[in-house]
């Protein structure tokens, strides 16, 4: 019984143990429902689970189904990264644990019943539970933007190093606030599309309404929020691992406000396409900010990693390839940048040279061609942030030596090799006609599956590690970690003296 | 991108070694020129299933076949309806109405591509001034065919290309399956992704269409098949090679396209997916079939009832 208490604890209430349990949860998911696409249904193993566990794929509900699935894996990702941020944002102790546990009822919420809903049987009830779970995440997101809320006295920053106003407000803190809070509104753009169900709002899947001449406010407010979302999803991971590295300096003070232009325009822009042919304009402007941002985070991250290996191997005056192996000296630290930097050929490039070519693919490509490589770019664009939490997580369980070398070049290799197979799949009218296309599809298909194949395992065999890790008896690591509950961070700003006097009188005046 | 272009000659080699110019020719039983009347009444259209109602018509149980569609263009040639220049066989189309909407392609009245010749998906050879299907291929479906070229068929035997409302109730009756024969799909029921039907285990992976009616229930050299009809008798409305409908678009102009093809997932099978392209698009897994009004036979009223004014 103390175990499990202690089991409890860790799960729920300390962020490492939080972590894993969201990452957990998301592998059983991909484990079970990635068996009812691709190659499965030729090898089998579809009828065989959905004999086994009773599902119902009835045809015509699959895009509510799908519908179900992202949302249901998209909460947990969210909730990944709340509960870094509550680790990383200096707040109060209480908020931090309101926000952690309304965020993990919420996603368990929908999750369960998401998921019973969309895959076992259709029921108000159900589908009642899955809004409850998502409206208890909103509800974190909006206790979340007042605890991180950053025009606070208690918060300024302590540090000349970090970027801040004249008066001293964090503007890292003002970045993941204003992102917060772009989300909050995003959110709302597909909760009013959402809410329609059961009124008469038929279930469909964005991509199938690319060539849909005339589009209907919900219909482009649902295509808004899919790619804001993700945008933001991107946005807040990058601020994260900013963090992670202890981003400052000069690049910090240009890249956080370039960061938060950015946030406005691009969510502003996108929010826009319900009502205006302008917004492509302001999506572009605002990604040049925030991609200007990430830019700069890169050439920091990596300048910090070579800096600090040099300085760790004691050489003086390094060459270039000493400084490119002190680069490349640890992936899981090297990887995330790397992500960030591969992302633009296989997400932002496609997505920037769709939006040129649009007229040109409208008259070559059939749709069906045009909606692979749209779906394969945001696919994409998911995985490439679940590889960096990945990393992130790595670098969290303290896996050191070869493991670490191992798993972070594997994941990084795995990932590239699929990622650009997948980009040239989607792209193939490019290269080659279709009589000559299958060698083409032969060795993208074989390098995808070879590539997420890896990833898989790897993956498997670390959460797999941690599954014994629970069962150990003595010096466990999530024993350690549930006494060190929290992320190694550098904060931007601590809670100033001042900040600390004024809870205290009160926590008095409440009498606590 | 330079490394993809490196690779492509070694990709099209490798085609080359592959490539089928010449199959063995298997009869389906089906005949292509079977025409069947779909009544006039209320049917469930689209994934949301909406009620809709069309008049009578009548649609071809079948894909146009290369036999057909070379004799058309045979017979076209010589009427001059059609022509052949630059590789090409050009027809006539009198323009789309133009709105000047934003991404909207003006395609005003002219010539344009019906079918390019060289193309080496097409199975249709053209030696001395006449086409002719490649041996083996003679009841696969027509492919490599644009918009403009299956208008141009339909319009020179005086059909048209089904409406895709039309299509649709053909494909799927007046119940609310999602797939031409029921609820179910199954390997052998059609020519998808996920059947290596006969004709990929016989010629490899290249020759990837099945004659049309092939999945008619009966036994073809050894491969077991079953019916894949609609409820009213027509073959391959899922699977096989995709279709164009005749619809034109206001504002868009590409054309939609239904069915499914032999590389496509199941859920691609499904009668109420679409997929578009420009109207002179081809590909080697598009083809067609075509519809007609029925002939209205007017009775000759009896002499003694007409009255003289």
């Amino acid at each position: 019984m103390k175990k499990f208490n202690e089991l409890y604890h860790y799960f729920f209430q300390s962020t490492k143990g939080l972590i894993l349990l969201a990452m957990s949860a998301i592998a059983v998911i991909t484990a079970v429902w990635g068996t009812l696409s691709g190659p499965m249904i030729e090898w089998g193993v579809r009828d065989i689970v959905v004999n086994l566990t009773g599902m119902d794929l009835t045809s015509v509900e699959r895009s509510g189904r799908i519908i179900m699935l992202y949302h249901v894996i998209a909460m947990i990702i969210v909730a990944i990264e709340v509960y870094m941020m509550t680790s990383i944002i200096p707040m109060r102790k209480h908020q931090q644990s309101t926000i952690n546990a309304t965020i993990t009822v919420g996603w368990i919420t929908a999750m369960v019943f998401g998921l019973t809903f969309g895959y076992f049987g259709h029921n108000y009830f159900y589908h009642g539970l899955f809004l409850v779970g998502q409206s208890l995440i909103f509800f974190a997101g909006i206790l979340l933007a007042a605890a991180i809320y950053p025009w606070r006295r208690e918060y300024l920053v302590t540090d000349n190093e970090y970027a801040h106003t004249k008066n001293g407000y964090d503007m890292e803190r003002i970045a993941l606030f204003i992102m917060t809070a772009a989300m909050l509104i995003s959110a709302g753009f597909g909760a009013v599309t959402g809410s329609f169900w059961s009124n008469g709002h038929e279930t469909f899947l964005a991509e199938d309404l690319i060539r849909e001449p005339g589009k209907t406010a919900l219909q482009k407010s649902i295509i808004g929020h899919l790619h804001i979302m993700l945008t933001l999803i991107a946005v807040s991971i990058t601020l994260i691992v900013g963090r992670w590295m202890d981003w400052k300096g000069k690049l910090h003070k240009v890249g956080m406000p370039l960061m938060i232009i950015g946030i406005i325009v691009i969510s502003s822009g996108v929010w826009s396409v319900v009502w205006t042919h302008m917004a492509h304009t302001f999506i572009y402007v605002g990604s040049v900010f925030v991609m200007l941002s990430a830019l700069l985070l890169v050439i920091y991250a990596w300048g910090k990693l070579i800096r600090d290996r040099i300085a760790e191997q004691g050489i003086e005056n390094p060459t270039f390839f000493q400084k490119f192996a002190a680069l490349l000296h640890d992936p899981i630290k090297f990887g995330p940048f790397w992500q960030m930097v591969f992302m633009n050929f296989t997400v932002s490039g496609v997505g920037i040279f769709m939006a040129i070519k649009l007229d040109e693919i409208f008259r070559v490509w059939p749709a069906r061609e045009e909606r692979v490589t749209l779906t394969g770019h945001w696919h994409i664009l998911a995985a490439i942030v679940a590889t960096i939490i990945i990393m992130y997580y790595v670098d969290i369980s303290g896996i050191k030596g070869k493991a670490r070398k191992w798993f972070g070049w594997t994941l990084i290799i795995g990932s590239d090799l699929a990622f650009a197979a997948a980009t040239i799949f989607s792209m193939k009218r490019l290269f080659v006609t279709e009589y000559y296309e299958q060698p083409l599809v032969n060795m993208t298909m074989l390098a995808t599956d070879f590539g997420l194949g890896a990833i898989l395992i790897i993956v498997g065999g670390l959460l797999g590690w941690r599954l014994i890790d629970l069962f150990k008896k003595d010096g466990a690591l999530w024993e350690q970690e549930a006494k060190d509950p929290e992320l190694d961070i550098n904060p931007t700003a601590e809670m100033t003296q001042e900040g600390r006097d004024k809870i205290r009188a009160q926590m008095e005046r409440e009498g606590l | 991108m330079r490394l993809i272009k490196l690779l492509i000659p070694f990709m099209v080699l490798a085609s080359f070694v592959f490539a089928k110019e010449e199959i063995e020719y298997v009869d389906s039983g089906v005949n292509p020129d079977l025409w069947i009347t779909i009544p006039a009444g209320d049917f469930f259209y689209g994934q949301h299933e909406h009620v809709k109602t069309t008049v009578e018509y009548e649609i071809m149980a079948t894909h146009v076949t290369n036999t057909q569609y070379a004799a058309f263009l045979n017979a076209a040639i010589e009427q001059k309806a059609v022509y052949v220049k630059n590789d090409t066989v050009w027809g006539f189309h009198p323009g789309d109405p133009f709105h000047e909407y934003l991404h909207e392609f003006e395609i005003p009245a002219g010539d344009y591509p019906l079918v390019p010749i060289k193309n080496p998906g097409l199975r249709l050879s053209y030696t001395n001034g006449q086409f002719a299907s490649k041996k083996g291929y003679d009841n696969h479906p027509m492919v490599e065919v644009s918009w403009f070229g299956a208008n141009a068929y339909a319009k020179f035997y005086g059909y048209r290309l089904p409406l895709e409302i039309e299509w649709e109730k053909a494909a799927r009756g007046t119940g609310t399956r999602p797939f031409p024969w029921g609820d179910h799909i199954e390997k052998n029921r059609a020519n998808f992704i996920s059947s290596h039907n006969l004709f990929e285990k016989m010629f490899d992976d290249v020759v990837k269409t099945t004659p049309v009616g092939f999945y008619n229930g009966e036994t073809h050299n050894g491969y077991q098949t079953l019916d894949n009809r609609s409820p009213y008798g027509l073959y391959d409305m899922a699977g096989n090679v995709k279709q164009w409908v005749g619809d034109d678009h206001k504002y868009v102009h590409y054309r939609y396209i239904r069915g499914g093809n032999y590389n496509s997932y199941e859920l691609y099978l499904r009668v109420w997916v679409r997929d578009s392209a420009g109207p002179e698009h081809t590909s080697m897994s598009l083809g067609f079939r075509c519809a007609r009004n029925p002939v209205v036979e007017m009775e000759a009223a009896p002499a003694d009832s007409v009255k003289s004014e």
